[in-house]
């Protein structure tokens, strides 16, 4: 969605105003699902517990730019004589936190907006809609550069300081596409009988909001937070390679694909392993956002 | 002709905010600009920048200024020194047309590899060749064009030395068609392929309902063959579809361009920007940002208004 | 069930071969409910220059034959057998290309919505110019004045003005007019109307049911005209058949079908007639009850459990198709016909919505 490159843009369509009730648990999820669920789950284990492995990480001139099993190292060295492998670990640690909190953020702020905008029909809602779409006028890599450029702009902040402002800048850049697709569904939800019913007994609007729409918009954010979020890794990769992304000396698959540029031609090791990693986990992102919208029936909204 | 008009007018709405929004956020820059721009300047040096730039007047005073400057070519200036500096017009002069020719190749490539093959998928749906069409197609959607451009790089460049792997210079089409191309085949391939898988899914969706339609089956028994029929009758209401997508995907094309163009050192727009924010050159920045910006917002608004002309539907 | 199958209803002219003639025609879809048995040993035939009605309350299988008939129906989940010989020659094994020599040559077909019938991105004259084209090789100008003529053949004023228009700029009656002009294009021999009026005004139904009637007449065209209005075959068909549950089960010519009337279903399709004060898409369903599931179909015949004459027999036994002792041109599928003295009189008289 905010894509920095090609990446997991949904296909653009109206929502249909038909859109069935999220019919539940009946659908089996196929093997498919299961393995993007399992690799998923492994990469979130590994960026919880990799920094607490006591890894080595000491460099060796040795290992240097070495190739795959090289005296045991399953994928050889790095540019300055580290594991790769190890590396790799550690670095799961900042790309699944970094687009983990920046979709997280962006879906509940976003979301939340997006259901204001698409229940109340006031002129703030309308306000709201106006500035998601020039928001969106925007190229986004551009917007997400120059935020980041200009939150980053003390070059002696810490490495935590420089993830908080790649994550912020992603974050914002993602509300109003989430923002936009939440609603686009409320739209379509907010027309439906049953609100209707609860608005003629005099419920309040804050409870139908959150009682009556939001569970059904939440397949649909889920969805497209699954995209988003794979977006925001493939967006932090990026920023990276154009060095503004985290520091250098913060290990993260952007930081391994960019600082191996270097050593493209003699270690290919080095960016393709990063590079299989990242694949695996954008397409297993990818795969369960399809499968949810799949299984809840979510109409693609407009983007 | 007047609903041009208003979209005219939104076109230049949206743009304004853009770079307005673009100036606001430099504001957010800690320290003066006059430091960030030029550092080691002398305080005589520094006055001289505050004021040629008219640092003291606000927000909204310098974002006129600068307006007005954009709108009569001047784009700012670039500091190369405390004292030295080079205007940005001509940079981006320069960089601008390199960035546009990728980005049409790699659309138009995107194109030629999406349609035939979104067709075929859908009309063998479910069979083994759409399989495998579709599921090559959700995988490319999962490798992002700077790491396609690597691996490219790698195989074609670097052992096969089929193509350049560094393009710091786009020889002009009169050092011969091919020499000029050649430079461009890795960085298009890697732009066009990610856009193509998600032309091809779109497309292949959007035929699958429409050979749904009745009018495919009045076709049918019309004696038409499958390949008219999908070629003539199916293709024609989904490409409408497609053209909108292709104006929305721009956005991620844009991003995509960056950080290939980068890796390749192309002199694009992209490493311009790069440059501009790596040297902290925030005038230069927001001159660069307002061009990328057009170029979005245009042609979302042709393929728009293309739309607009080419449905019969809503034609007027 | 096996039908037994009377000869053919309509006297032949002597030494002429039917159009067409449908022998136990079947044609079952696979669907992840089970098997769909949409048609189950249909037999008819059809001499040119006729009409033959097909009437019978929506879901009874009419388009699912029809299209069956013209080997339309997808070829990956549909099981079909049973033979159609058109013009003496058995088409029920051909394959899709083998088929498109026949398709808008020799048979067409008018579909049921002529809002999406037509491709709404295509000119209208295209559309018909397109298969003069390609099956009688016309060049640009002779395709063109074919269509002008066609045009004005089913009553489109200014046709040279119409040939450019795209089909969103034309009423409903007209764009069925143009459907029906594409379906004449290349002077097929039948021509099958699948509900060509459900969709339209009332006003307009008669119109275009009129046109049909005509150009069949000059063309001198077999035509099969599917519908499940009674009222509309009773003024522009020389043969009726009734169908449920995918067979036919009354089956006469038309004025005998309304004289003597032998099934309870017939009778009660007659009362679900749409008057002219109802609105044009009032459904069947006025019919008591619900259409049969053509996966699990009831034991028996298939109307029983609606049927309000229906006595023990009727659950077990499923009636076969049988000539009337009276009137060799008139068949039917009932134990307990109306008139006959087994019949015993309904315990609650028969629902009309
Ligand atoms: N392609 C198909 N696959 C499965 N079932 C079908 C298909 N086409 C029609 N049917 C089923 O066949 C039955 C008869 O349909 P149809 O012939 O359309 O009825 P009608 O008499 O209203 O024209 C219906 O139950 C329908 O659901
Ligand atoms: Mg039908």
């Amino acid at each position: 969605m905010t894509a920095p490159s090609s990446d997991s843009q949904p296909a653009a369509a109206t929502p249909v105003p038909e859109a069935p009730h999220a019919a539940g648990t009946k659908k089996r999820l196929g093997i498919g699902a299961w393995l993007c669920m399992g690799w998923l789950g492994l990469m979130i284990v590994i960026a919880v517990i990799g920094p607490w492995l006591g890894l080595d990480t000491s460099s060796n001139f040795e290992l240097k730019g070495q190739p795959p099993f090289w005296n045991g190292h399953i994928l050889g060295g790095d540019g300055l004589g580290r594991d790769l492998f190890n590396q790799i670990i550690l670095a799961t640690r900042a790309s699944i936190f970094v687009s983990f909190s920046a979709i997280i953020i962006g879906t509940v702020v976003g979301g939340f907006l997006g259901l204001i905008s698409g229940y109340f029909r006031n002129r703030f809602a309308g306000a709201l809609g106006s500035v998601f779409d020039i928001l969106l006028a925007y190229p986004p890599i551009v917007l997400a550069l120059t935020l980041v450029s200009v939150f980053a702009s003390d070059p002696s902040g810490s490495g935590f300081q420089r993830e908080m402002v790649v994550i912020i800048s992603l974050a914002i850049v993602s509300v109003p596409i989430l923002a936009r697709i939440t609603r686009a569904n409320t739209l379509v939800w907010a027309d439906r009988e049953f609100v209707h019913a609860a608005e003629a007994m005099g419920a309040s609007k804050w409870r139908i909001l959150f009682r009556e729409i939001l569970p059904n918009v939440v397949p649909a954010m889920l969805a497209f937070s699954m995209l988003g979020i794979a977006v925001a890794i493939v967006a932090e990769a990026a920023l990276s390679v154009l060095a503004v992304g985290l520091k250098a000396d913060t290990p993260s698959w952007g930081n391994i694909i960019s600082t191996g540029r270097d050593d493209l031609a003699s270690s290919p090791n080095i960016v393709f392993s990063a590079v299989a990693v990242l694949f695996l986990t954008v397409l297993s992102l990818n795969y369960l956002g399809d499968v949810i919208r799949a299984h809840f029936d979510v109409k693609e909204a407009a983007l | 002709m007047r609903k041009l008009v208003t979209r005219l007018g939104r076109l230049v709405l949206v743009v304004i905010v853009v770079t307005f929004l673009t100036q606001l956020l430099t504001e957010f820059v800690p320290g003066s600009l006059d430091q960030i721009l030029a550092p080691f300047s002398t305080p005589a040096q520094t006055k001289a920048i505050r004021a040629d730039l008219h640092l003291d007047d606000n927000v909204v005073v310098r974002y006129g200024r600068w307006l007005g400057d954009f709108v009569q070519g001047d784009l700012g200036k670039r500091y190369t020194g405390a004292q030295s500096s080079i205007p940005v017009g001509p940079e981006v002069r320069r960089a601008l047309p390199v960035s546009l020719e990728i980005m049409v190749w790699a659309q138009l490539v995107a194109l030629v590899i999406a349609i035939p093959l979104g067709v075929v998928a859908a009309y063998r749906q479910g069979r083994w060749l759409d399989r495998i069409i579709s599921s090559s197609a959700f995988a490319f959607l999962a490798l992002p064009s700077f790491c396609l451009a690597l691996i490219l790089s790698y195989y074609l460049g670097a052992q096969l030395k089929l193509f350049p792997s560094v393009v710091t210079r786009i020889p002009g089409w009169s050092e011969g068609i091919w020499t000029h191309l050649k430079v461009l085949v890795i960085p298009v391939i890697s732009l066009a392929l990610g856009q193509a898988a998600v032309y091809l899914r779109l497309l292949r969706s959007d035929l699958l309902s429409t050979l749904q339609q009745d009018f495919i089956a009045v076709a049918k028994a019309k004696g038409l063959t499958p390949r008219r029929i999908l070629w003539r009758h199916a293709l024609r209401p989904s490409s409408l579809t497609l053209l909108t997508v292709v104006g929305l995907q721009t956005g991620a094309l844009i991003g995509g361009a960056i950080v290939v163009e980068v890796i390749f050192g192309i002199p694009g727009m992209g490493t311009l920007i790069q440059y501009a924010i790596t040297k902290r050159q925030y005038i230069e920045l927001q001159s660069e940002v307002a061009i990328v910006a057009i170029v979005f917002v245009v042609v979302n608004f042709a393929a728009d208004y293309l739309y607009s002309v080419l449905d019969p539907r809503i034609r007027t | 069930m096996t039908t037994t199958t009377p000869e053919a209803a309509v006297p032949n002219p002597p030494g002429s071969t039917p159009l067409l003639e449908v022998r136990d025609l079947v044609t079952h879809f696979r669907s992840p409910r089970g098997l769909v048995q949409a048609v189950n040993g249909v037999s008819f035939s059809l001499q040119r220059g006729r009409t033959l009605g097909i009437v019978g309350e929506s879901g009874s299988g009419k388009s699912v034959l029809s299209r069956s008939i013209m080997g339309l129906n997808p070829r990956s989940t549909s099981i079909r057998s049973g033979q159609v010989v058109f013009e003496g020659r058995d088409i029920s094994d051909l394959d899709d290309s083998a088929f498109r020599e026949l398709w808008g040559k020799q048979m067409s077909m008018v579909f049921q919505d002529p809002m999406t019938s037509l491709n709404p991105v295509m000119r209208v004259g295209r559309q018909i110019t397109e298969s003069l084209r390609h099956h009688l090789d016309m060049d640009r100008d002779q395709a063109k004045q074919t269509a002008i003529e066609l045009l004005r053949a089913v009553r489109i004023p200014e046709p040279e003005r119409r040939l450019r228009a795209y089909p969103h700029e034309m009423s409903g009656g007209m764009r069925q007019r143009v459907v029906i002009a594409i379906a004449l294009a290349c002077g097929p021999k039948l021509l099958m109307a699948d509900e060509p009026t459900t969709a339209l005004d009332v006003t307009v139904q008669a119109q275009v049911l009129d046109l049909l009637d005509e150009q069949r007449r000059d063309r001198f065209m077999g035509m099969i005209l599917v519908t499940h209005d009674l009222g509309v075959v009773a003024n522009h068909a020389d043969e009726i058949a009734v169908m449920y549950a995918g067979r036919i089960v009354e089956k006469a010519p038309t004025s005998v079908l309304f004289h003597h009337m032998k099934m309870p279903y017939t009778q009660a399709l007659l009362r679900a007639i749409p008057r002219i004060e109802m609105p044009s898409h009032t459904r069947l369903d006025a019919i008591g009850g619900r259409p049969p599931d053509l996966v699990n179909p009831p034991a028996g015949c298939a109307f029983s459990p609606r049927c309000p004459y229906a006595q023990e027999r009727c659950f077990v036994d499923a009636p076969a198709l049988q000539v009337d002792p009276a009137d060799p041109s008139h068949s039917f599928a009932c134990h307990f016909p109306l008139e006959s003295p087994d019949q015993v009189p309904p315990a609650k008289p028969m629902e009309v919505a």
